[in-house]
């Protein structure tokens, strides 16, 4: 299983960070992205690739005290 | 002796002692609050992205305003370290606010976990305001573990329900050699103005703005009155008589001399 935010994700297997993200429609440098509790950082979305397992945070800021 | 009076942390130097929180306003009114609030530091959450919102808070952040993220959320040291990282890849500097707490009641931190994620992070170069119980041993414990400053709650978040904390912020004033910033609880600037008579070096508030009736006159509000108790606390305060009165009139010259 493929865990993204919360959520099964399994038609994400096999794709690079990058193109999940683009293909979510995500503004690159709004975000920050965790596999497995380590940070992926931005030059690595490209090469990194999503597999069974993984569970994947995506996070951005909002307004908070 | 105002015009020049400005604090550290980490480094950098703010002239302004207002931090805005940023929860709870409608996107449009930040900017208003950030400006007339004259705040030069803004905190913001780490929350999971959604693409469907189009809508991005640092859009309406004005430039050159200091981003100070929390770990809001975090029930434990390591979640918050978690946090930390993740905002600072966001890539907007090394500022980060640790709060942890896991009493949804009464939302009160948790001083052991919030020594334990200061260290670390601390290590990494992070600049660290860990928000804490007003308790002195873990004001020591944060300072050793090289905290920048401490942000002791005046009451619970959200409350505006003020100074409960008083007499336990003053000692940590009096005997902590960092920035003590007051935060959460703080609900009417006639508040902000007595901590910062107090000598608190700063004052964060969230609530006690973004549930006002006029957002940018209550940030207005806060302002200048944090910047009246500064001035307060630099003037050195007048005394206060144990019992008694004491004429501020001469009392010979006239009638009954």
């Amino acid at each position: 299983m493929i865990q993204i935010n919360g959520n099964e994700a399994m038609q994400a297997d096999g794709m690079s960070i990058a193109d999940y993200l683009l293909s979510e429609g995500y503004v690159l440098s709004h975000i920050a992205v965790e596999r497995n509790e380590v940070i992926v950082s931005k030059k690595d979305y490209a090469d990194t690739r999503i597999q069974d397992g993984d569970v994947i945070e995506i996070v951005q800021f909002m307004g908070g005290g | 002796m105002i015009e020049n009076d400005t604090f550290t942390l980490g480094g950098h130097t703010f002239s302004s002692r207002f931090i805005l929180g940023s929860g709870k306003y409608n996107l449009d009114l930040i900017r208003a609050a950030v400006s007339d609030a004259g705040a030069q530091i803004i905190t913001l959450a780490v929350r999971r992205a959604n693409t469907k919102d189009s809508e991005n808070i640092l859009d309406y952040i004005p430039e050159g305003v200091t981003l100070l993220p929390n770990t809001s959320g975090a029930r434990n040291a390591d979640e918050a370290v978690r946090i930390a990282r993740l905002a600072r890849e966001m890539g907007c500097g090394d500022f980060v606010k640790i709060e942890i707490m896991h009493d949804s009641k009464y939302l009160l931190p948790d001083n052991y976990e919030t020594i334990k994620a200061t260290e670390i992070l601390a290590k990494e170069g992070f600049i660290v305001m860990p928000y804490m119980y007003p308790d002195l041993n873990a004001a020591r414990d944060l300072v050793n573990a090289g905290a920048a400053s401490i942000m002791p709650l005046a009451s619970p978040i959200g409350s505006n329900k003020g100074l409960a904390t008083k007499e336990f912020i003053q000692i940590l004033i009096d005997e902590i050699d960092l920035p003590v910033i007051v935060d959460a609880g703080i609900g009417k600037p006639s508040q902000a103005c007595e901590a910062m008579e107090m000598g608190a070096a700063a004052i964060m508030a969230n609530t006690a703005i973004a549930t006002a009736g006029n957002i940018p006159e209550m940030a207005k509000a806060f302002g200048l009155a944090i910047e009246a108790g500064r001035r307060a606390y630099l003037s050195g305060l007048g005394r206060v008589l144990n019992k008694g009165g004491e004429a501020s009139d001469p009392l010979t010259g006239f009638l009954h001399n």
